[in-house]
């Protein structure tokens, strides 16, 4: 239960912070919540040489409209995302994600950032951000790099991040008018990771067809999971109850949980058709208001 | 070993400082460094939050979070929540409404309730067990904790502290 030791470092600004991870190599590792690595690191699952303490680093804490985005600066904390205006306005599936991230103390460390950097499928925000068709900016030695969302998990604990990168920002396309979202989580205990969940965010015109439609899947797979044949079979339809069965059924397809002590891998599949329908169902809901 | 640091925290009011080396988890350094006993490990693995504190005006599980992290930034103890001698009402109420059995968890309930007064004053029952989602306690069943907070929502809204 006590760490390894490491040598502790704690940037002022973004190029002094990657400096420091282009002089480490490899075994340096990025603190910003810290509430995923410190209890890898408690466990001595991961055994970074050199922590770099990026929390101080001025600027990279917003959440804020701009040219058509909603932009989240990622040492934005969970909490900061939970209470904002602007989120529970304009972004229900962002909202509904952070409320059931972990508990209030971690959500209080916890970054969007982390959430996404850490490369965990069972983290929430991955499957958001899917749903989101969210870009995250990279800022390294090259400088920025715009990564779309489907390009960034690549598997297990990896991110399409290079090693000198750090994840700086979170781009979510400003949704048009009749947009909707919903995420659904089932969880054994509250602050438990996702025994399954579903993130669904969808855009209808004003006959009630769906225009856009994101469903990405938590903790089915070694990597977050967009299920593209369920996005499929709803987009340019008017969904109706059989039509959202259906949809469900090829989610459920799509995933590929692992067996564990949250349940055989039968049971989470069964589990991802019925968040799904929930998930698109309440999604339709708030798009038609 | 690491070299290790001083860490300058205002812990409860008081100023203070003590070295730890950067792997020295906070809850270590406020319970043996600074000799805070009343904040404790319990679970060690983030989830049971007995070790519950407020850092620079929030609720953070302080086994999840280094030493060298809060340097320079103020902490608040259960043993911050009296003043002048006399219980914070939070207290109080654990104490009429029965919100205790063995105790363990209850510096962390304390911290956590303290920490959602301080952002809603008057909560409601979801909203209180919502607000100590992250304690766990084995004894109690958490219905008197809800009474205890309830209590002090009321006392302090009537301007007690």
């Amino acid at each position: 239960m006590i760490p390894p030791a490491f040598e502790y470092l704690r940037p002022k600004t973004v190029p002094e912070a990657v400096a420091m991870l282009q002089q480490h190599g490899d075994d340096a590792k990025i603190l910003s919540g810290g509430q995923s690595l410190i209890p890898m690191m408690k466990l001595r699952l991961a055994r970074p040489s050199h922590l770099i303490d990026i929390t101080r680093v001025n600027g990279l804490s917003y959440i804020k409209e701009e040219g058509g985005f909603l932009k989240i600066g990622g040492l934005t904390r969970e909490a900061d995302l939970e209470a904002s205006d602007l989120i529970r306005r304009k972004y229900p599936l962002l909202l509904d994600t952070a409320r059931v991230i972990a508990d209030p103390q971690v959500r209080n460390m916890a970054t969007v950032g982390g959430n996404l950097a850490h490369g965990d499928p069972a983290n929430d925000h991955p499957a958001t951000m899917m749903a989101l068709r969210a870009q995250v900016v990279a800022t390294g030695a090259k400088g920025e790099r715009v990564i779309p969302i489907d390009d960034f998990f690549v598997t297990l604990f990896t991110t399409a991040l290079q090693h000198d990168e750090i994840l700086t920002e979170i781009r979510v396309p400003v949704p048009p008018p009749k947009s909707g979202g919903a995420y659904f989580k089932l969880e054994r205990k509250v602050g438990d990771f996702a025994t399954a969940a579903t993130a669904v965010q969808l855009t209808l015109d004003d006959k009630g067809t769906v225009q856009q439609i994101g469903i990405g899947l938590t903790n089915a797979g070694p990597t977050p999971i967009r299920a593209k044949a369920a996005e499929d079979a709803l987009r340019g339809k008017k969904p109706d109850a059989a039509l959202i069965n259906q949809a469900s059924q090829l989610a459920m397809d799509s995933a590929d949980p692992s067996a564990d002590l949250r349940g055989p891998a039968e049971y989470k599949k069964g589990l991802i058709k019925e968040l799904t329908k929930r998930a698109l169902t309440r999604a339709l809901e708030r798009a038609s208001k | 070993m690491a070299k290790k640091e001083l860490i300058h925290v205002k812990i409860n009011g008081k100023d203070r400082e003590a070295p730890a080396e950067p792997r020295l988890l906070l809850v270590h350094f406020i319970r043996e460094q600074l000799g805070f006993t009343g904040t404790h490990v319990g679970c060690d693995t983030s989830n049971c939050g007995a070790c519950t504190v407020i850092l620079n005006g929030r609720s953070v599980k302080s086994c999840t979070v280094f030493a060298v992290q809060a340097d320079g930034g103020e902490i608040m103890t259960v043993e911050g929540l009296p003043s002048n001698g006399a219980l914070h009402p939070l207290q109080e109420g654990f104490k009429e409404e029965h919100g205790l059995q063995c105790g363990f968890c209850t510096p962390g309930m304390l911290m956590s309730s303290y920490a959602l007064l301080q952002k809603n004053p008057t909560p409601s029952e979801e909203e209180i067990r919502w607000g100590i989602s992250g304690n766990l306690c084995r004894c109690t069943g958490y219905q008197n904790i809800v009474k205890a907070v309830q209590y002090a929502s009321k006392k302090m809204a009537q301007g007690g502290k």
